[in-house]
């Protein structure tokens, strides 16, 4: 086993060819609300314990249920308010559970994207051939429910193995938010096929704000209109990306969802940035920087 | 060896939840709550007594605030303790100053062991809502049923005898539920439990016998939650709460009456130095126009007269 994952060379910051986006914008946005199911009783998983408690853990389960009932439609307000439309990192289980929340995403032309079956149902410890389940389950989902293509993937709990995005490429997902190691797409290296990672940010994660960092709500609001002034002003050089992953049953409680709005509001005051989709990002970056990006990786190899 | 391939099966997919308790609804979609005189917000203190025993084995979990050092762990204790001997007491005053009506939830233990206590509550008007035995019995599913029965029936009983009231509302230490709970409530005359966090508004909860309600109780702005937990100052906690009500208050235009719960515990508010800003929140509150301020008996029963 390699002591480096494999999946990305190195090239840095400073010897990039440049990234353009559409109409000159500097730097691109996309809101990636996770839209979860987590289970009431979910079947045991050698490598993660799903609830800290035994179950039922009825104080667990109904926090992130409180998303689903409530906190989706305040965050969705938020979004409507500014302007941004949402690419979902969905379990697509929800779509049984919840049509009605993902009726009023797709009226709004949002994004939908894989984050598995449930939040509760890891790949640790499947077979590549259990993985190409979920995948398929995930593309027909998504199609059957929406008529999108599947184009993202975010791992159920981030639960990957080491051929995940293998099979993502073969089953032409176009982009990964598994890997934090950029603030511009890369290129994935995978067996066949093209994959990229998109930026998607463990800092700008509600749920690592609030419950790892600690931060307070408005603490968050200043988190965000910071990191997007610095990378707004490094997309002069060459474009950037900041990604807003969210969880409604967080950022959707009454005491939060007022300084995140405004700081949504804030970036879309300013005339240089592309609020966009994942997808629309991925396109943009396959169409225009991959193939220069893939030859300047060569270069820095050689 | 992979997992087995039952764990790629999903007996449960289907509309709405994947379980029977109650029916997902959506809290913006429904009819609108109209609070006694037109009120926009219900208002619901609930500050909870609580006692942890020496020699508590915090199993299978831990309720939170629970005993962590070797015993005997006089620290956390007594610092808990506190909160039934001289916390209580300054929150009191700040309830009874503004003629605020609370909902205090208590361990049965507390009756027994605090009479005085109990008598005072009862006294200045307040609502009791069981709390479980102490601290230490959490309620879970490793339980058998009659062993559940029996903490919650000699909680209630200890309660009902000590305060004269009906005692219908129900908190689990660290809102803990076993699959049986609300069916035991139901059974023992608990209309109410304020155990899951997912509603901004009371809703129905099937049981095996009269359905109750769960109750809106904030989970993240609770006071131990902000300041211990999150290790938040006092400062922000009481920003944290103010903001919620201006959110909850603004919603009332389009959606109808809200409850704005404050959770508070006597050993964490009750505090001399982090009193003031209970002090501060609620008078920020009830400087605003229609804002009811009941118990949780209160906004049950005005909830379920237009169900």
């Amino acid at each position: 086993m390699s002591n480096d994952p494999g999946l990305y060379d190195y090239i840095p910051y400073n010897r990039r060819p440049r990234i353009t986006w559409p109409n000159g914008a500097k730097i691109a946005v996309w809101v990636a609300p996770n839209i979860e199911f987590y289970e009431f009783t979910p079947p045991p998983n050698p490598q993660r314990t799903p609830w800290a408690r035994p179950l039922p853990d009825v104080l667990a389960y109904s926090h992130r249920d409180y998303g689903n009932r409530v906190g989706w439609w305040r965050m969705m307000e938020a979004m409507d308010d500014a302007g941004f439309r949402g690419s979902v990192s969905l379990n697509v289980a929800l779509c049984d559970h919840h049509p009605e929340i993902i009726e009023a995403c797709a009226k709004r032309d949002w994004e939908f994207f894989s984050h598995g079956i449930y939040n509760t149902r890891y790949t640790y410890g499947m077979s590549p051939d259990q993985e190409r389940a979920i995948i398929e389950d995930s593309i027909e989902t998504i199609r059957k429910w929406t008529g999108q293509k599947l184009s993202g993937w975010l791992a159920p709990a981030l639960s990957n193995n080491t051929w995940t995005m293998d099979l993502l490429a073969e089953y032409g997902v176009d982009y990964t938010c598994d890997l934090f190691h950029d603030d511009q797409p890369m290129p994935v290296n995978v067996k066949s096929g093209r994959l990229i990672s998109m930026p998607y940010s463990l800092e700008m994660n509600d749920v690592i704000v609030y419950n790892t960092n600690l931060y307070s709500p408005r603490h968050y609001g200043e988190a965000i209109k910071r990191q997007f002034d610095q990378l707004r002003e490094e997309g002069e050089t060459s474009g950037t990306v900041m990604c807003i992953p969210l969880h409604p049953y967080l950022v959707g409680q009454p005491h939060r969802i007022d300084p995140f709005a405004e700081a949504l509001r804030y970036i879309a005051q300013h005339d240089d940035v592309w609020l966009a989709t994942g997808r629309e990002i991925a396109e943009h970056f396959y169409a225009h920087s991959y193939d220069p990006m893939v030859k300047a990786i060569e270069a820095v190899r050689a | 060896m992979p997992l087995a391939d039952d764990y790629l099966k999903y007996p449960a997919r289907r509309h709405g939840m994947d379980h029977d308790r109650y029916q997902w609804s959506h809290l913006f979609d429904r009819k609108k709550v109209v609070w006694p005189n037109g009120a926009r917000i219900a208002l619901w203190v609930m500050p909870a007594l609580q006692w942890f025993p020496i020699d508590m084995t915090g199993k299978p979990f831990r309720a939170p605030g629970g005993l962590t050092m070797p015993f005997p762990d006089y620290r956390h204790y007594t610092n808990r303790d506190y909160g039934n001997r001289v916390g209580i007491y300054r929150i009191l005053k700040v309830l009874r100053d503004r003629g605020l009506p609370a909902s205090i939830a208590v361990n049965g233990i507390i009756a027994e062991r605090y009479p005085l206590l109990l008598k005072d509550l009862v006294e200045a008007g307040h609502e009791i809502v069981g709390h479980g035995l102490d601290m230490e019995h959490v309620h879970h599913s490793g339980l058998s049923d009659a062993a559940e029965e029996d903490l919650v029936s000699r909680t209630l009983a200890l309660l009902r005898d000590a305060s004269g009231q009906a005692v219908t509302g129900w908190l689990s230490p660290g809102r803990a539920q076993s699959h049986a709970t609300p069916d035991i409530l139901s059974r023992n005359g608990v209309t109410y439990a304020c155990d899951w966090a997912n509603d901004d508004l009371p809703y129905e909860m099937k049981t095996s016998g009269n359905p109750i309600f769960a109750m809106p109780h904030a989970f993240e702005t609770d006071d131990r939650t902000v300041m211990m937990d999150f290790h938040h100052s006092e400062d922000s906690w009481a920003q944290q709460v103010k903001d919620r009500f201006d959110v909850l208050y603004r919603e009332t235009d389009r959606y109808g009456g809200r409850v704005m719960s404050i959770p508070l515990h006597a050993w964490v508010s009750g505090v001399p130095y982090r009193v003031g800003y209970l002090r501060e929140v609620l008078d920020y509150i009830l400087g605003h126009e229609g804002v009811w301020t009941a118990t949780g008996a209160d906004i049950l029963m005005a909830f379920r007269a237009q169900a």
